[in-house]
């Protein structure tokens, strides 16, 4: 009798004893992720999901990443063959409108310069010892977009050559990252502008687009990424699609659940996995330090080439365009679009720079996720995936 | 491939590829609009 007591409570003490160091630091990292979601408002609505994903797969002796676990099968199911990032693409594409864009297409080029910090990225991470793949996926941080972070990394992650943990930490990294927009971009903005390009008035757009041209758009777009860059049209086809739905008018029970139901489902299920892999033994590592402060870096340079594009931009057109627009040009949207507004009226109180903002934030949506596409396809090209 | 020639690849086709596509879709969107106006808007109806 008192064998089987003290048995069942050897069976009651495993948990606590197999607790070990790393568990306790990951535990306290999730911690930290829900003191941001909660008390910070990051990103909450993944963060929060990650955060207990991470703290389920920390516990000591938990098999929820296990075969079978619940959270091994979320991530079998939607995120090892990247049907979740997909989704919440549907469902981003059905919340976008790309009006202001099509009235001035030229600030879709603030898209493509938006992009320079994924290169730039590339190259440091490549410098700092990474192997290609690796460097690739940390350099997709520069896309500002959690979804294309997870897609590209996961798509290594699966055929082997980057570590399902380095899914998770690019994961945070970069919803991090683009919840702290905010922060990281009034300093750059200021320091490469004088106060007179800042306090550029510009003329109010039309905003006038005829619905025939925004129902064609999507389709142009979808058919053009097909075209130039195939292995990315999973992403640039299924945010494309969300859109086609919305501006047609003739599904809205779809765009609903496009951008509702099927958004929050995906998202709830993508954090709690990619939460799940964020275990002690293979996330705490110099190179998750590496993501974190790379990711920066890239954020930092996707700013830098947007606003360095308006310079451009303000010298060739004679001082008409304000450059803070270029630092719009990445795909934290509609942040970034709201942030070159404050920033504007900050410098000159008669400026609303909002409509343009908006019209460049669309275009670093579509140039991150075209980014991403051309990169997938020249990898391909060059036999590595 | 070394690092080095596949980074200035990337860099070179990657970047190069991402600016000529978004200005290949700036010549199309300008297209578009241009076939595809708004209606005009018709004349005022309120005043005789």
């Amino acid at each position: 009798m008192i064998d089987a007591i003290l048995a069942g409570l050897k069976g009651l003490a495993e948990g606590s004893l197999a607790l070990d160091g790393g568990s306790l630091v990951m535990i306290a990292i999730a911690g930290v992720m829900f003191y941001l979601a909660i008390a910070k408002d990051v990103e909450p609505l993944l963060l929060l999901p990650i955060a207990f994903g991470c703290l389920l797969s920390n516990l000591p002796l938990s098999e929820l990443m296990h075969s079978g676990g619940v959270l091994k099968t979320m991530y079998d199911f939607g995120i090892g063959n990247e049907l979740f990032p997909l989704l919440i693409f549907v469902g981003i594409g059905s919340m976008t409108d790309f009006t202001p864009l099509l009235a001035n297409p030229k600030l879709l080029l603030f898209g493509a310069a938006g992009q320079l910090g994924i290169f730039a990225t590339l190259l440091l991470a490549l410098a700092l010892g990474f192997p290609k793949e690796s460097a690739v996926a940390v350099a997709t941080i520069g896309a500002c977009d959690g979804p294309t972070v997870i897609y590209v990394s996961n798509l290594f992650a699966g055929l082997g050559k980057i570590d399902t943990a380095m899914v998770g930490a690019l994961a945070v990294a970069a919803y991090s990252y683009m919840a702290l927009v905010p922060i990281i971009q009034p300093p750059i903005m200021r320091l490469l502008t004088t106060e007179k390009e800042r306090a550029v008035k510009m003329p109010p757009s039309s905003g006038k687009v005829s619905r025939a041209a925004l129902i064609a758009f999507p389709l142009v777009v979808t058919v053009i990424t097909g075209i130039v860059a195939p292995k990315g049209l999973p992403l640039m086809g299924m945010v494309m699609l969300g859109n086609f739905m919305k501006v047609t008018g003739s599904v809205s029970r779809l765009c609903k659940a496009s951008e509702n139901e099927i958004a929050n489902i995906a998202t709830l299920f993508l954090g709690l996995a990619i939460g799940g892999t964020m275990v002690a033994k293979d996330f705490l590592a110099l190179n998750t330090l590496l993501v974190f402060g790379l990711g920066l870096f890239a954020i930092v340079i996707d700013t830098v080439g947007g606003v360095l594009l308006g310079k451009l931009w303000y010298l060739l057109s004679g001082g008409k365009m304000n450059p803070l627009i270029g630092a719009a040009g990445i795909s934290a949207y509609p942040m970034a679009a709201r942030l070159v507004q404050t920033e504007g009226q900050r410098w000159n109180k008669q400026n609303f720079l909002l409509m343009h903002a908006m019209g460049a934030n669309t275009g670093g949506q579509i140039g991150s996720v075209m980014a991403a596409a051309i990169m997938l396809s020249v990898l391909k090209g060059l036999g590595l995936i | 491939m070394s690092n080095l020639t596949f980074g200035l690849t990337l860099l070179l086709v990657g970047m190069g590829g991402t600016l000529l596509t978004l200005w290949l879709l700036t010549l199309l969107i300008r297209g578009l609009t241009a076939l595809l106006p708004p209606p005009k808007p018709g004349p005022d109806t309120k005043n005789p």
